[in-house]
């Protein structure tokens, strides 16, 4: 058994597809959705963790890149400078998953590390740049 | 009633009572104004957002044998400085790029550095590279010079901002259809979420909207070390709308302020990338407010629920001048994280820090108990509300 996270692009022509339906259904693999932005008639991104066989696993990469989607594996680690950041906050309404929150009753502006998915958005937009990414 | 030089006299026995504006706020809600008043001599406030007409002068000193850089070009740090003056005097401008950064050649750009780093760098005591050119003088024979200047070595280091401060801003969303980019970060399609700007209760030109007591010569915190206000800043609009209390619904207020670069501190000047946009210098900046009477104390104990910004699409409506507001939203509804706008939910994000202006506030509070800092009387008014000074778009005549 493993268990990977991929990002998977999608491009505009795939996105009505079902085709983590046919992962499911063809290759016997376990699915979470980690993240998820499809839109009609857009670009779409997917964070999935897959659980089964090595063997499954493969073959479903396979066939995801014989159809036209991007794969990569969610390996990146994205990580915060504590010097540089000055807890604004405009991080806080960009993430997609709610790992860059404000508290309230102090201002600070926390970051769950556990929670991101590497989708960099923050580290383009934060303005002192004190997001980054790790390899 | 009480008057600046009494408080300073207080400041100087040691007596004085300092509250931050978020004090001012709990203490006025629990006493009210009046007892409030006659409890409190001084009301610190503070922000910290990106300030773009921010910009740094220096006298370098004169080298030997002498150049003339007025008139000739210099690079701090390859960033272009204005050199229209003297010899050796230049200017730098916080949003100045070099001149082979792509800037929104592949878009969204990415303005990794510029004028504001600089700055940014020269207060944390950092090594800058001077590289400049001039077409030489008989007085001034000097064609070139390239140097490594530190601000403890040169003459003058002045911090200059002609507009800042601004007395509340817009709420920025966008109502198109694609994700853009603007100074007020980026906006996700169709209300994906909405920026703000402003340090809301602890805004200094919020809590004083008549400028009662702020004016030219006001004394203030400037990033992290004294300056003054020298002027009202550019697109100074105090006859902007107006709630019934008073306090402005729309960027009105703005103040020009002036300081000792030496003496400032690198967390309170940090240099900013736009993604899109360009580069821009977060700015520290507290005021003091003299508890002159019971309506002052009022107006510095307002609430973040009593304070209102305009929502501002900046898709069609900003760029093309159109004054269109979606509505106003209260602070307190902004800094809770999450606005309903046209029946959406949205996530909102503020460019400006409410914990450094917070900092801000308490430092200023900690300076003034100490006796190290009293309070300046201004030597002018900022034009009020009242004036009919106001902040007129441009009015194109054409040539070919
Ligand atoms: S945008 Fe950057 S500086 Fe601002 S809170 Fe987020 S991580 Fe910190
Ligand atoms: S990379 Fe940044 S924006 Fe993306 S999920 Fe992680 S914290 Fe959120």
């Amino acid at each position: 058994m493993v268990s990977r996270k991929i990002v998977l692009h999608f491009p505009k022509t795939l996105v009505e597809q079902p085709i983590v339906y046919k992962l499911v259904k063809e290759f016997n693999l376990q699915f979470n959705i980690l993240k998820a932005s499809v839109m009609p008639n857009q670009e779409g991104l997917m964070v999935l963790e897959l659980v089964g066989s090595k063997e499954d696993f493969d073959k479903a990469i396979s066939y995801l890149k014989a159809c036209g989607v991007k794969t990569q594996p969610l390996s990146q680690d994205v990580v915060r400078d504590e010097n540089k950041c000055t807890h604004c906050g405009v991080c806080v309404s960009v993430c997609p998953v709610g790992a860059l929150v404000k508290d309230p009753k102090d201002n600070r502006v926390n970051f769950d590390n556990k929670k991101c998915i590497a989708c960099e958005l923050c580290v383009k937009i934060c303005p002192p740049r004190a997001m980054e990414v790790s390899f | 009633m009480k008057t600046i030089k009494e408080i300073n006299e207080k400041i100087k026995k040691g007596q004085v009572v300092v509250i931050t504006a978020k004090e001012a706020v709990q203490l006025v809600r629990k006493k009210g104004a009046k007892k409030a008043s006659q409890e409190v001599d001084v009301v610190t406030t503070g922000t910290f957002g990106p300030m773009c007409s921010s910009a740094a002068y220096f006298n370098i000193g004169h080298c030997k044998p002498r150049i003339k850089i007025g008139g000739g070009s210099c690079d701090l740090n390859e960033v272009p400085c204005y050199t229209g003056f003297a010899a050796v005097d230049i200017l730098l401008g916080a949003t100045a790029l070099p001149e082979d950064d792509p800037r929104n050649k592949v878009f969204p750009g990415e303005f990794k550095y510029g004028g504001a780093h600089v700055i940014h760098e020269l207060v944390a005591g950092k090594d800058v590279k001077l590289e400049a050119y001039a077409y030489g003088t008989d007085c001034y024979p000097r064609k070139e010079i390239k140097t490594f200047i530190n601000l403890k070595d040169i003459n003058e280091a002045v911090l200059f901002n002609i507009r800042n401060c601004y007395q509340n801003y817009n709420v920025a969303v966008n109502l198109s259809d694609k994700t853009i980019y603007t100074y007020m970060g980026m906006l996700k399609p169709k209300i994906g979420n909405a920026n703000y700007c402003s340090a809301g209760e602890l805004s200094p030109l919020l809590k004083d909207p008549n400028y009662r007591t702020i004016g030219i010569g006001t004394k203030i915190f400037l990033g992290g070390g004294v300056g003054y206000v020298s002027w009202q800043g550019t697109q100074h609009n105090p006859i902007a709308k107006r709630l019934p209390n008073g306090i402005t619904c729309v960027p009105a207020g703005t103040l020009a302020v002036i300081g000792d670069l030496k003496k400032m501190r690198p967390k309170w000047l940090v240099g900013v990338s736009m993604l899109g946009y360009g580069v821009s210098l977060a700015v520290g900046i507290g005021v003091p407010i003299p508890v002159l009477d019971e309506q002052v104390m009022a107006s510095a104990g307002v609430p973040d629920d009593e304070i209102f910004a305009s929502i501002v699409d900046y898709s069609k409506n900003y760029p093309n001048m159109i004054a269109e507001s979606l509505g106003q939203i209260s602070y307190a509804d902004l800094e809770s994280g999450k606005i309903n706008i046209r029946g959406k939910d949205v996530l909102t994000g503020n460019l400006s820090s409410r914990l450094r202006a917070l900092q801000i506030a308490e430092e200023l509070k900690s300076w003034i108990k100490k006796g190290d800092f009293a309070l300046s009387e201004s030597v002018a008014p900022l034009p009020d509300k009242d004036s009919g000074y106001t902040c007129r778009a441009l009015k194109e005549k054409p040539f070919k």
